[in-house]
């Protein structure tokens, strides 16, 4: 009797196990979306299209929203499992859509994006089209655009007379000029740490008439230009920047120029609610916004695509999937968002729209409808191995920031860079 | 009747296997096969996704991280001045925070949860908090030394002194856990020792020297044991702090953080299993020591 109670009590405990097990593959519900994102205007904005959308066609949409930084972990680790659990995904277009793409995490959207002329596809600028395709085929739906420009302090500058720079070399002088540290102030904030600096210096490079790759896709950074323009960033940093650059992102670069600490601050635009934020900023009043300055080569600031919107390639929904992406990004709700939630969109149709820009600063709008103006579309090295190139040509501005022999890290990590391109192809 | 007979029994021999099973699968599943899998992956040349094709190239990426110089080799110094410095300086200030409050004295529940505070904090606010406090420009590390008339730091962001700040900020957060374990451990020490030493005359250095520190030696080693594990695989606050790479000159990437960027910034899943695998090793090859070294300190 004993020994039958013992095998009744034994009995349950690997039904439980695999009871247990079984329980965590889970169901999925036909009728919902999940759409994986990062915290951006744009999320905040598809949180009330996502309301709207289940109001109207019964469609439950869950959102999953993460850090930036987790983002790609989230991605890697989830796809490489072959996860169906989840649809749509937002992705940082220059960093992964090679990468995803190549690994056919993707779901090719070529036909889908051109089929239907209503939606109009050809409304995406030119840039943002160009930035989600890969050999001729589409993979994403471009829902945000960023373009590098120079933040400055209006009230600083009419206090010295000064002018607002239009070149490298009235930036400099105008920097020198308002360097103030013993007062609080530096002449200029930039991201000095390597891997988030690369972004930021490419317009500097650009200016110079130099890029990370040659007509070839060949690495370029120790050209004469190049190596001109690493110093030219590193000694801007190094002679008139705020103390441990290197250590600095947009973060904390921009939370210096935020407090009133620095006089000029050149990064994205995405950035420029952080200083009209008043609770955050000490700039509210005299932060004033002008196109990215021009260098020996002229002016040619980034215009890119920070997020697109992709179908993940194991999702069982990519129809619905599809359906609800097309509606959330077409014209009507673009305008939408970029009126009620600034989320900077990519469809030309919804800068032209005067109510909606009004509720971007003036300043800020004049610069963005310009869009023939000298745009490059990349803002980093082409390349699947994003990260790893972002190491390497980061590498001598960091050196220059430091006051180091800028010529030897150039040379160094065009080696680098160039190994890493060959091994890729 | 005899099936019912023959099937209980059984059950019944072999019920010490029944009723581990479940636990036995788990374990399996949850840590031998990650092993298995990462030990796996560490002899081909996976990259971009595991479910790209890829080649057997048997110990490649172990000669790969071996023959590094620049990264790897750096990497494990970084660890192991890490680990070093900090394990020193929590056992020492551990071990005199947990003399001081043996003593009964008033208020002493509130220091010890004053004390015990840090511990409960999540690493990435730490991280977040500290990075504030070091900041070069308006953080209050440098405001107060300028107060005092001494020059600012670069702290975090300084490639010269970022490993050592990061130190600081592990000894800040986890001395409290081994003031936490030496405490229980005094408290079960016996008097008697103490009181018979204090009748024959030896000062309060002697007796600590000679009769508490050997009698704790044990719970010492324990708490050592712990910190290691924690210390070694320390990663949260370096890469709140320092990010991806362990800063612009690599000033603060322990093999934890090379390894997850070989991984999840790379993708290069065969060199990161490789790296996963010698420092598994290491840890092993620290732990066998510590363990040595217990057991000769019982012996001896």
């Amino acid at each position: 009797m004993f020994s039958t109670r013992r095998a009744v009590l034994a009995l349950p405990a690997p039904i439980a196990a695999a009871s247990v097990l079984g329980a965590c593959s889970g169901e999925s519900d036909p009728n919902a979306l999940t759409i994986v994102t990062f915290a951006s205007p744009w999320t905040e904005g598809l949180k009330d299209l996502v309301e709207d959308y289940e109001a109207a066609e019964g469609v439950r949409v869950r959102i999953e929203t993460y850090g930036n930084e987790q983002l790609n972990a989230t991605y890697r680790t989830r796809l490489n499992a072959r996860s169906t659990d989840f649809d749509l995904m937002v992705f940082q277009t220059q960093d992964v859509l090679r990468d995803y793409s190549r690994n056919l995490w993707l779901a090719d959207l070529t036909e889908r994006v051109e089929s239907d002329a209503a939606w109009d596809w050809e409304d995406f600028q030119a840039q943002a089209r160009d930035a989600v395709s890969l050999d001729g085929r589409v993979f994403g739906v471009p829902v945000m655009t960023e373009r590098h420009i120079m933040y400055y302090r209006s009230d600083l500058l009419d206090a010295a007379g000064l002018d607002v720079p239009q070149t490298f070399t009235e930036l400099r002088e105008a920097v020198a000029a308002l360097h103030d540290p013993a007062n609080g102030v530096h002449g200029i904030a930039l991201r000095g740490a390597r891997v988030p600096l690369v972004t930021q210096f490419s317009s500097f490079l650009y200016g110079f008439g130099g890029d990370f790759q040659d007509g070839d896709g060949n690495a370029a950074v120790d050209t004469p230009e190049a190596i001109e323009a690493y110093r030219f960033y590193g000694d801007l940093l190094h002679d008139f920047g705020p103390p441990g650059a290197t250590n600095m992102g947009w973060v904390e670069a921009s939370a210096i120029f935020a407090q009133g600490g620095a006089a000029f601050y050149l990064d994205a635009d995405s950035q420029a609610y952080t200083f009209l934020d008043e609770t955050a900023s000490a700039v509210v009043d005299t932060v004033a916004y002008a196109r990215f300055p021009a260098g020996p080569a002229g002016s040619h600031p980034y215009n890119i695509v920070p997020a697109a919107v992709g179908v993940n390639a194991f999702s069982e929904k990519q129809d619905q999937a599809w359906a609800f992406l097309k509606w959330a990004t077409g014209a009507e709700n673009c305008i939408r968002l970029l009126a009620e939630e600034t989320a900077p969109s990519a469809r030309q149709s919804s800068w032209d729209d005067p109510a909606a820009a009004a509720a971007y600063p003036a300043g800020l709008v004049e610069i963005i409808r310009d869009v023939d103006g000298d745009y490059v579309g990349h803002d980093r090295p082409r390349l699947e191995q994003v990260a790893r190139a972002r190491e390497y040509v980061g590498g001598p501005a960091v050196t220059a920031i430091e006051g180091g022999d800028v010529e030897a890290a150039a040379k160094d990590a065009n080696e680098d860079f160039q190994t890493l391109l060959d091994d890729e192809s | 009747m005899t099936y019912r007979r023959t099937f209980t029994d059984r059950v019944d021999a072999n019920l010490k296997w029944i009723l581990t099973a479940p636990a036995v699968a788990f374990v399996a599943l949850l840590i031998a096969f990650p092993i298995g899998y990462t030990l796996f992956l560490s002899v081909t040349d996976s990259r971009g996704a595991v479910t790209r094709p890829y080649e057997f190239i048997g110990f490649g990426n172990y000669a790969h991280w071996l023959a590094d110089t620049e990264r790897f080799w750096p990497a494990v110094g970084r660890t192991a001045y890490f680990t070093g410095l900090a394990l020193l300086l929590e056992l020492v200030l551990g071990l005199a925070i947990a003399l001081l409050l043996r003593r009964t004295f008033r208020g002493q529940g509130l220091v010890r949860v004053f004390i015990l505070l840090p511990l409960v904090a999540t690493p990435v606010a730490v991280g977040m908090m500290w990075l504030l406090v070091f900041e070069p420009s308006i953080g209050f590390a440098n405001t107060a030394l300028e107060a005092l008339g001494l020059p600012a730091q670069g702290w975090l962001a300084d490639k010269d002194t970022a490993l050592n700040t990061l130190v600081f900020i592990d000894v800040w957060q986890w001395t409290p856990m081994v003031v936490l374990i030496l405490l229980a451990g005094l408290g079960t020490l016996p008097e008697e020792p103490d009181e018979a030493a204090r009748v024959d005359g030896a000062n309060a250095w002697q007796r600590f020297r000679h009769i508490t520190l050997p009698l704790l030696a044990p719970v010492i080693t324990a708490a050592a044991m712990l910190r290691v594990i924690d210390a070694f695989k320390t990663f949260d606050i370096i890469y709140a702090t320092k990010g991806r790479g362990g800063g612009s000159n690599y000033e603060a990437e322990t093999l934890n953080i090379l390894a997850y960027g070989e991984a999840f910034e790379y993708s290069q899943y065969g060199r990161a299993s490789a790296l996963l695998m010698l420092f598994f090793v290491l840890i092993v090859v620290v732990l066998a020591a510590l363990a040595i070294l217990r057991k000769k300190g019982d012996r001896s």
